[in-house]
């Protein structure tokens, strides 16, 4: 929400410490609860996960090896408050069906990964800090 | 490419589109007219001329022999890239291409190497040391919106006419076969489908106007078989499940209908 801070910058810097597949959606949820951390006002955070398509299987979650050997990469950035997808990318040959299966799975990972994302800020503010 | 919009005209854009119509009366899901020629450039390897409405596009392919890269030596190589001239636009100027540029050379090479659309396993010289290189590029002549679509079809266009010579690996080096041409290898027709979201409406080949008012956009690539090979979202706004559902089932409808014109064009050349 820019507009609640005019004449402002908010740079985020992602450094990828290792690489095993899914850097982008890994950078994403972390640049989210990052900013969401530093109490900058959003319109909703945003849980990025991949899905795919490996041995003619959709698949949650692309590592490396199953991103080179496999048939279909979907990257998929999602805000789970307001329902919409911010960043979806696809590699590789899917039927409709698939392409179907594929953004559903991806939708249903975000919002796991969202739900890891409330926990974090949960606990680190309401935490026990024994 | 990044054009400055008038509100008045992005409000009236949006006025229309709650409506139903768009700004230059076609129907929501409806492409602008398309023009393919073949051979546009008869001293290239292969070519072709696309307009789609008043954007323009004119694509050379080059073939030649090549290193492979490292890790694929049994592969040919397969690069397309775009740009395009300052006249084609007032906003365009000389000198290094910006990120919309870059994106645009992106998505188009994606969605045709995607769609294993060249068989680059038939394009070895000789394994590990010398494969057969196909570089389409792409230039825009004429801008009004939705070049990704321009692009890929200008590009695919061109590789569909095109002939490639054939080198043989003597004296380790690729020696050119005189007069021997044949087709490039074919496996499928990609072909790319661009939708604007302006509001809660998903428009298809969005023209300058429309490009300029987007809050985001898809462009997803299908195949010969039906099946979606390639994809990429881009601008602001997001984009619901139902939304994406939507955007797939429209370009393999639509695409079902522009492969029929790309044949059509290859088989007049």
């Amino acid at each position: 929400m820019l507009d609640k801070f005019p004449r402002t910058a908010v740079d985020v810097f992602i450094e990828v410490l290792q690489a095993d597949g899914g850097t982008r959606c890994a950078a994403l949820t972390a640049a989210s609860v990052a900013l969401a951390d530093a109490g900058i006002p959003m319109r909703d955070m945003v849980a990025a996960i991949a899905a795919g398509k490996v041995a003619d299987t959709v698949i949650l979650d692309v590592n490396n090896e199953e991103d080179q050997a496999g048939q279909a990469d979907m990257p998929m950035g999602y805000m789970p408050n307001i329902g919409k997808i911010t960043l979806l990318q696809l590699d590789g040959v899917l039927t409709p069906e698939e392409y179907k299966k594929c953004i559903e799975v991806g939708i249903d990972g975000c919002k796991k990964v969202y739900e890891l994302q409330k926990q974090a800020l949960n606990d680190k503010y309401f935490g026990n800090r024994d | 490419m990044a054009n400055i919009i008038d509100e008045l005209k992005k409000n009236q854009i949006l006025e229309l589109l709650d409506q139903g119509k768009r700004i230059d009366g076609r129907n929501l899901d409806q492409t602008r007219e398309l023009s393919i020629e073949i051979n546009a450039i008869p001293k290239a390897n292969g070519s072709a001329r696309v307009r789609l409405g008043d954007t323009e596009v004119i694509c050379g392919v080059k073939i030649q022999p090549d290193r492979p890269f490292p890790d694929m030596g049994d592969k040919g190589i397969f690069i397309c890239t775009a740009e395009l001239l300052p006249l084609s636009d007032p906003s365009v100027e000389t000198g290094p291409p910006g990120p919309d540029v870059i994106e645009l050379a992106r998505v188009v090479d994606r969605g045709i190497r995607e769609s294993h659309m060249v068989d680059l396993s038939q394009l070895v010289i000789e394994k590990d040391k010398s494969v057969v290189g196909v570089f389409a590029d792409n230039v825009a002549v004429d801008y009004d919106g939705n070049l990704f679509d321009a692009c890929s079809y200008a590009a695919t266009a061109a590789l569909l006419s095109s002939k490639t010579p054939k080198w043989n690996w003597t004296d380790d080096a690729p020696v050119l076969a005189e007069g021997e041409e044949s087709d490039v290898p074919i496996t499928t027709i990609p072909v790319s489908v661009t939708m604007g979201k302006i509001g809660n409406h998903i428009i298809v080949d969005p023209n300058a106007d429309e490009w300029a008012s987007m809050d985001a956009r898809i462009t997803i690539t299908s195949d010969s078989d039906g099946n979606i090979c390639a994809l990429q979202k881009g601008g602001v706004d997001g984009f619901t499940q139902e939304e994406i559902f939507k955007c797939g089932e429209i370009s393999v409808r639509i695409g079902a209908q522009i492969r029929e014109k790309l044949k059509e064009a290859q088989k007049g050349a």
